[in-house]
């Protein structure tokens, strides 16, 4: 595991878990990346969704400002991107989450749905990113 | 702080622990998900520290809570999240890092984000509530 990097990881997940009861506190609102992205092409209530989802862009452009490490891939193929995206979109609105929503702030809350969600997401995410490396050979 | 300015405070916090934590990088969420070889459980530790962080957060506001809808484990749910989870693994983008990601202009952010629109529409299309 040469790629272990606890200290940042713990880190930035304490900064995921501040923001998310942030928007609880202030806004009364769930940190759910997925139904805030989608609810943002959906009013009412799109304004407040449309300024958190500029937050997360902002976040990117002061990282890369800042000279940060910048860890792009090359060459991932577009046509799987794109698949990859269809499903992700298709699959948060269906069972109502994502990592966030679910992962973060369900568990959070102890809501068996969202452990049933983590559960399953992550089995299938295991099962997908195996299969695209080592059956498919898809670099990445 | 107005409602607005604190909803973009939120979204940049958020950002930057994607950042912070390696999860803007899809080799390091794949180096997770591929449980073969050389696996890398950082992930697990962002998630138990911001669940940590949140769990305790979401006490002190708790009467900020709404009361879940549902509780039920159903199909949706299920299917749905499998789905999710395929989408994942095969790209190592979930929606918080592909959007804070858009920021470096990378095509296949780019390519991925208008996906994921085009699914969540997908969705809205083939089963209105």
């Amino acid at each position: 595991m040469h790629d272990f990097t606890p200290f940042s990881a713990l880190i930035g997940g304490a900064f995921i878990g501040l923001a998310s009861v942030w928007l609880l506190a202030a806004n009364g609102r769930i940190a759910g990346v997925s139904g805030i992205l989608h609810g943002v092409f959906s009013p009412p209530q799109a304004q407040w969704r449309a300024w958190f989802i500029s937050g997360l862009l902002l976040a990117g452009l002061a990282w890369q400002a800042a000279g940060a490490p910048l860890p792009l891939r090359e060459g991932f193929p577009l046509g799987w991107a794109a698949a990859a995206g269809v499903l992700v979109g298709f699959g948060t609105r269906m069972g109502g989450g994502c990592t966030s929503g679910h992962g973060v702030c369900g568990l959070a809350r102890l809501s068996a749905r969202s452990l049933a969600a983590v559960v399953v997401f992550m089995a299938t995410g295991m099962i997908a990113a195996t299969m695209m490396r080592h059956v498919l050979g898809v670099a990445s | 702080m107005s409602a607005l300015a604190s909803a973009l405070a939120a979204g940049f916090l958020f950002g930057i622990g994607l950042w912070v934590s390696g999860m803007a990088n899809p080799r390091k969420v794949l180096g997770f998900l591929d449980i073969t070889g050389d696996w890398d459980a950082s992930l697990m530790l962002v998630m138990g520290g911001a669940v940590a962080v949140t769990l305790v957060g979401f006490r002190i506001y708790k009467t900020k809570l709404q009361p879940p809808t549902r509780k039920d484990i159903d199909f949706p749910l299920v299917a749905g999240s499998a789905i999710f989870g395929i989408g994942w693994g095969i790209a190592g983008y979930c929606p918080g890092p592909a959007i804070t990601a858009l920021a470096t202009l990378s095509a296949e952010s780019v390519v991925f984000v208008a996906a994921l629109l085009a699914g969540g529409w997908l969705h809205r299309l083939l089963r209105p509530e």
